[in-house]
This record gives structure tokens, sequence and C-alpha cells, in this order.
């Protein structure tokens, strides 16, 4: 039978996404020194309950697709002691990522 | 010292508990107060679960490790599905989360950090130690990876890429460590021996 995904994910694999650079307040588990980051798709972790909402009691049953990013050391702190190919990884839901525009330079 | 107090035993300062508790103290205690109060939760529960936390340790994750060492057909199990691998094994994950292990190879260091909290594959683990809990690991894992390492003694290579994966939200990360050379004809227990805690947080490397 075929099933019909009515919250597909946004990104794929290998695609490059900006961590929203916003700063609400309540319980967020998007770390600051990610926010305004760009990074890379390294896998799609599947939908899981939105912790937003899910941290003041609520779960209706909504749930977000979640993605494993990664970023190099020197993206991340212009300032790196380590080296070059350092890199971290962490989990970003899916609200958190935009998409990144291509500058007019490069288009 | 009073009559009901005189058995012998080393000198030590008398333990005090005059600290007056904080704000989360205070929450807390209102907070279960009023599920016991309510009947939602029984003392009894509380205590039984606390006694579950402390009673794990990190043999299970040492256990697992090594099984994948020796097993090659399990170890792909294990780095695909952390949850059904660790259930092969009996270990329940109990939590609700993601179990996933991160391989280390000859080129790839992982160590593993929850800069916003303590996440921590509790099952699998036991309890975590203070330092992980700490704002300086939590902070400088993140920034100075390399440095946080050197100081827990453990200096990996510059051609090693060292990845710190940040846990976040429902991943569980365990480091599946590199077998080091010279233990082929060890036994499990003296395999086990090897992996300790912080070689599965990734602050270590296991030796010889």
């Amino acid at each position: 039978m075929e099933t019909i995904e009515h919250n597909p994910a946004k990104f794929a694999v290998g695609d490059e996404a900006l961590v929203a650079q916003k700063f609400p307040i309540g319980h967020y588990r998007v770390p600051m020194y990610m926010r305004g980051k760009k990074v890379r798709i390294l896998r799609r972790l599947g939908k899981y309950i939105n912790p937003e909402t899910e941290a003041f009691g609520k779960n209706a049953g909504d749930k977000l697709w979640c993605y494993l990013v990664t970023i190099t050391q020197i993206e991340l702190w212009p300032a790196y002691q380590g080296k070059a190919i350092d890199k971290l990884e962490i989990e970003i839901f899916e609200p958190w990522l935009e998409p990144v525009k291509l500058s007019t330079n490069e288009q | 010292m009073s009559s009901e107090h005189n058995h012998p035993h080393d000198d030590h300062a008398p333990i005090v508990c005059d600290e007056k508790p904080g704000y989360y103290e205070i929450l807390e205690i209102s907070i279960r107060e009023l599920l016991i109060e309510r009947g939602l939760l029984a003392a009894s529960e509380i205590r039984d679960q606390i006694e579950i936390l402390d009673s794990l340790s990190p043999v299970h994750g040492s256990k697992l490790v090594v099984r994948a060492w020796k097993d090659e057909a399990f170890k792909q199990r294990l780095l695909e599905n952390g949850v059904t691998g660790a259930l092969e094994m009996g270990i329940t994950i109990y939590d609700d989360t993601d179990f996933t292990v991160l391989e280390n190879t000859e080129n790839i260091h992982h160590m593993v950090v929850c800069t916003l909290c303590s996440c921590y594959p509790r099952a699998v683990l036991g309890l975590p130690p203070d330092w992980y809990k700490n704002k300086q690991y939590r902070s400088r894992a993140v920034i100075e990876p390399r440095a946080v390492l050197a100081e827990f003694g453990t200096i990996i290579p510059d051609d090693i890429e060292i990845r710190v994966n940040d846990s976040t939200a429902n991943l569980r990360y365990m480091v599946l460590p590199v077998r080091p050379k010279g233990t082929e004809d060890y036994t499990d227990e003296q395999l086990i021996g090897l992996v300790t805690r912080d070689t599965m947080i990734g602050v270590k490397v296991p030796t010889v």
C-alpha cells in the first residue's frame, strides 16, 4: 500500500544548511555556539517529538525531522588551535535549519 | 562522645549538613512531595529508581566493545543500530533514546560531550563522572578538544581527525575504541579490563 508522507524531510544527506540565528526564550536544544553556522547534513535521523513544546508538558504527537550535521572546527571557531581535519557533529531539529542561498556574486 | 556513638572508627572531620537548600533543590523537593501527596508516585518507587541508576556500571559497555572487537558481524549490527545491538547482549536501552556507537579507526578519534547538560548512555555506561557534567569540560571539549585530551593524558597524533560529538537531542553516544595491538591472545576478561569508562567517552585510548 502506498503511503503519503505529509511531512517530508526538507534536507537531503550532503545538503548544506544554515543554523538559524534566533534567540527565543524557552527550551531549545541548539547550543548558542552553533547559531548562524553553516553545516552539512550527514544523516536524517528520523522524526522526534518536538522538545520545545514537550518541555512545557505539551505533546500533541507533533514530530519534527532531526538531522545529524557536521562542521569543521576551523569553520566553527576561526581561532581554532587544533588541526584542519578536526570536526564536530551535532543533532539539529529541522525548524532550526535554513537552506543556503547563493549570494548574487556566486549566481 | 555520646553513648549513641561509641564505636571505633578512623578520625575524620564531622560530617555537617548546614548548607541551605538552593532554589532548584527546593523546587525538586516540592514537586516530589506533591507527587507523593497526590498518590502519583510512591516514595519507594523513587528510591527504587535511584538504586537502579546507581547500580548501573560501564561494564555493559565494555562487554559490547569486546564482542565487537571479536565478532565483525556483531560490530556491523551494533554500528547500524545500537539499541538492537545492545539488546543482543541482553542490555535494554530503557530510556527510549537512540543508543549510537561511534567507531574509532586508525584515522578518526571520537570524543563525546553534552554541552547543554549531561546526556550520557546511562544504560550502558552507568552514571556520568562528575567532570563530564562540569561546565569546564562541557565548554572546552568543543572548543579545544586536543588540549582537553592532553590534560587527560591522551595525545592524539596530528594526522588523526578528532571528531567531537555534541549530544544534544535523542542520540546517546558510546565510543568503540581501537583494539590495542598485542592483545590477540587476551581472554575476554583481560580485554574487558582494558575498556574503561573513559575509553568509551573518548577521553582515553585503551593501552596494554
